[in-house]
């Protein structure tokens, strides 16, 4: 059975003023922080952690096989359930750094996840002491703060402080550094009762009434809107405002590859991802809308392409988005608001009259019409998106769905078609291979009630199929498809179409047996390369309760399209032939 | 168009923190010109002056991540306002007893102070706008410079309007008190004019 629990209302702290542990604080603090699960490996530094987590028998602590997945581990177990915070455990020097790219990966994608690492004594701190490293230093840029404590006092308000910065504005990771010695050191534990407050972190301010008047009218005179969504919209919640807001103003709206998910895709006003690798006919809406208007999200290269090339016929940008040095970073708006989506679209909505353009909602369609997101079915060959197609029969709009990085990735993206918003996570900003699996783990132990399918490469797969130990003795109900090309397959689409046809260091024919391999830790595991056994195999997986690894031998040479050759513009698409 | 920005900042007084601020500088590519630190009238609070070659649009995206950091109270890109911006020079003069008096003459002119005096060489003291300092150097150049150390610009806005105050979060926001800055206002002694 899997132990996981939803996170509880905080419990009630221990009782006052006795003597406790710098360890035991921690676990008071996590307690009241409404922590029930915490992702983590043991070693010297922390070891008077461990020491002490049997006596807390209310956090169910999951001991991960490499620190990089306890990393993606409380990544996905943030990400999948909103108000979530992951928790990851990690000893000092290797420990630490093994997180490094796990915390990059939360930090790009805003995710709150808070990081507790074993430091060697602060006395031998600078000392170059056995598996001292300089977590601060190396963690800085991919946090969005870090904390070395010093002091035994500082561990409870660190820890306060940590939560709530993760959680608070643009969420991120959070990092505590904390001394061996201070985990065992002692005092007289009073548990906090005042809400943190960080004099250099406000609150996002009110949206201001003039902007929103602005905005209103501008949806009012525009002739071609287009509305794009980011994560921010996840993240705030503010799906069910967006959606008010394009059927009142009749606004087609499209996604970013972090948004997927949150604009329900077969809602007739539903473009689809836009960019790189974005669909045709939503690319040709961004590109002759009159209004724009971007909520949660960044504008990075992979939505733009060349910048130069992005909606070159707009009157009017508008940006929403709570980080204020996301506004103009890239594409400069005519209009912006530094806000909570949620808040702002709040506000926004009782501001925006009814409307509707008929000839751009018609030209659209027709747009789509000539663009569909379509495959090639080639010799009999397994494609990918026939795989897709029944895993996605079979989410009933609920399953949470997590892609890793590369052609598997993009294909899950565009075939994601739920009618109500819902979760689709992968690793959008730092592009981790690796990411899926263990966050996998996490997203299903945040959600015990939902089904969770794990779509990854077997490049993406071996990268951190360690987890597989972890998933078994936890018995984790994830099913894992791997859609297997037998190769690095974005790199080599990438060398076959922008350089020179040149294959070099792609080919992963030796991947392993994956039904050996998964057999091996204890995992159900099935393979197949024919469409027949799909749903069949699918079925078989939903059935069975525990960990279950499906192997996809697909197309080996089947591509992602459309794509924007790199260097092209948002037009240049090259699409399935 | 590259141009000197001057950034006002007020952060934590905290280990660290100078680290990740010209971290967040370098991430972005930016080359800082000074950077000066050091404390405030309130002892958990620190300013720091820097000034960095960027344009008008950089300098906004450098100030927006500064401002993220959670150990960054407040930023303020004072570039063209009413700021006095001075910063310090200690500079090493060669000054034998044939030219001792030509050097003393021009420091004079600059306000400056003798602050050691040795057989061959004085140390002069001289504070004032970037500009100025500039100016002072240039012309001690034919008498032969020793050494030279710049403390890099500190500055604050003129008027009554004290940032400080501003931090106190139990003020309501955007009701600065008023907090009067010493009137020690020495624009008038500089011979280069003001930024
Ligand atoms: C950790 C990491 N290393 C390298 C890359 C570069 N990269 C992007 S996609 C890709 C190929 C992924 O291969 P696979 O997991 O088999 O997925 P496929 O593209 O074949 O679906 C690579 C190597 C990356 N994104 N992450
Ligand atoms: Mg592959």
């Amino acid at each position: 059975m899997i132990q996981a629990r939803p996170d509880t209302e905080a419990e009630e702290p221990a009782a006052a003023k006795r003597p406790l542990t710098g360890a035991e604080i921690v676990f008071e603090c996590l307690l009241a922080e409404g922590v029930s699960t915490i992702f983590g490996y043991p070693g010297g530094a922390n070891l008077p952690l461990y020491q002490h987590l049997p006596s807390y028998p209310q956090l169910h602590h999951v001991l991960v096989r490499h620190e990089q997945g306890g990393a993606h581990a409380a990544d996905g177990y943030a990400r999948s359930r909103r108000g979530a915070v992951g928790v990851v455990f990690a000893t000092s020097g290797p420990g630490a750094l093994n997180m490094v790219t796990g915390l990059a990966t939360a930090y790009a994608d805003s995710v709150p996840v808070v990081a507790i690492t074993g430091q060697v004594a602060i006395t031998a701190v600078g000392t170059d002491a056995f598996q001292e490293s300089d977590v601060i230093g190396s963690t800085m840029s991919v946090t969005k703060h870090s904390y070395l404590v010093t002091r035994i006092e500082d561990i409870a308000p660190t820890i306060r402080e940590a939560f709530h910065v993760a959680r608070s504005g643009r969420p991120g990771p959070v990092l505590i550094d904390l001394p061996k010695d201070l985990q065992q050191a002692t005092m007289e534990f009073e548990p906090a009762t005042e809400p943190v407050r960080l004099r250099s972190f406000p609150e996002p301010p009110r949206p201001d009434g003039m902007k929103l008047r602005r905005i209103a009218q501008l949806i009012s005179e525009a002739r071609r809107p287009v509305m794009l969504i980011g994560r921010g919209v996840i993240i705030s919640g503010a799906e069910t405002e967006v959606m008010e807001l394009a059927h009142r103003a009749h606004i087609p709206t499209g996604w970013t590859l972090l948004g997927t998910g949150a604009f329900p895709v077969r809602d007739p006003l539903a473009l689809q991802m836009v960019g790189f690798m974005g669909a045709g006919f939503t690319n040709r809406a961004v590109c002759d809308a009159d209004l724009l208007i971007l909520i949660g999200m960044r504008c990075d290269d992979r939505v733009t392409t060349r910048l130069d090339s992005f909606a070159p016929r707009v009157e009017h940008i508008v940006h929403i988005d709570i980080d204020p040095a996301e506004i103009g970073k890239n594409v400069v708006p005519h209009v912006s608001l530094v806000a909570d989506a949620k808040t702002a679209l709040g506000a926004l909505l009782p501001l925006v009259e009814p409307k509707r353009e008929h000839e751009w909602l018609t030209t659209i369609d027709q747009w789509r019409e000539e663009h569909p997101i379509r495959f090639v079915h080639r010799n009999g060959l397994l494609q990918p998106q026939e795989v897709l197609i029944e895993m996605y029969r079979r989410c009933q709009d609920e399953a949470i769905v997590l892609a890793d990085v590369g052609l598997n990735q993009i294909w899950a993206a565009l075939w994601f078609d739920y009618r109500k918003p819902g979760r689709f996570l992968n690793s959008g900003g730092t592009g981790t291979m690796g990411y899926a699996f263990p966050a996998s783990m996490g997203a299903k132990l945040s959600n015990p009630d939902k089904t969770v399918f794990c779509i990854s490469g077997e490049g993406g797969f071996v990268m951190n199929m360690q987890e597989m130990a972890t998933m078994v003795e936890q018995n984790i109900d994830v099913n894992v498809l791997i859609l297997n090309n037998a190769s690095l397959g974005m790199v080599r689409q990438f060398q076959d179409e922008f350089y020179g046809g040149i294959r070099s260091a792609v080919d992963l024919s030796f991947t392993p047996d994956f039904v050996k391999l998964g057999e091996a830790f204890g995992m159900k595991a099935m393979t197949t390369d024919r469409a027949a056994d799909v749903g069949p195999m699918l079925d078989e997986a939903l059935a069975h309760h525990g960990p279950v690894l499906m192997n996809f031998d697909i197309d080996r040479d089947a591509n992602v399209y459309p794509i924007v050759p790199l260097g092209k513009g948002m037009l240049d698409f090259v699409e399935a032939s | 168009m590259s141009q000197s920005r001057l950034l006002s900042v007020l952060v934590e007084n905290k280990p660290g923190v100078l680290n990740r601020v010209a971290s967040a500088v370098r991430r972005r590519g930016f080359n800082i010109d000074s950077l000066s630190v050091g404390p405030t009238d309130d002892a958990s609070v620190s300013r720091m002056t820097i000034t960095v070659q960027v344009g008008r649009q950089q300098a906004e995206q450098a100030t927006k991540q500064l401002a993220k950091l959670i150990d960054v109270i407040t930023i303020d890109d004072v570039t063209g306002q009413r700021v006095v911006a001075h910063e310090l020079l200690l500079i090493r003069m060669h000054a034998p007893h044939s030219s001792r008096r030509d050097v003393l003459d021009i420091v004079d002119i600059f306000r400056g102070r003798v602050v050691d005096i040795a057989v061959e060489s004085v140390i002069v003291e001289v504070t004032g706008s970037t500009e100025k300092v500039d100016n002072f150097i240039e012309l001690m150049r034919p008498f032969g410079i020793k050494e030279v150390a710049r403390s890099g610009a500190v500055a604050l806005v003129r008027g009554d309007d004290a940032r400080l105050r501003l931090l106190d979060f139990e003020l309501p926001s955007g009701e600065p008190e008023i907090h009067p800055v010493s009137g020690d206002d020495d624009e008038a002694v500089d011979t280069t004019g003001n930024v």
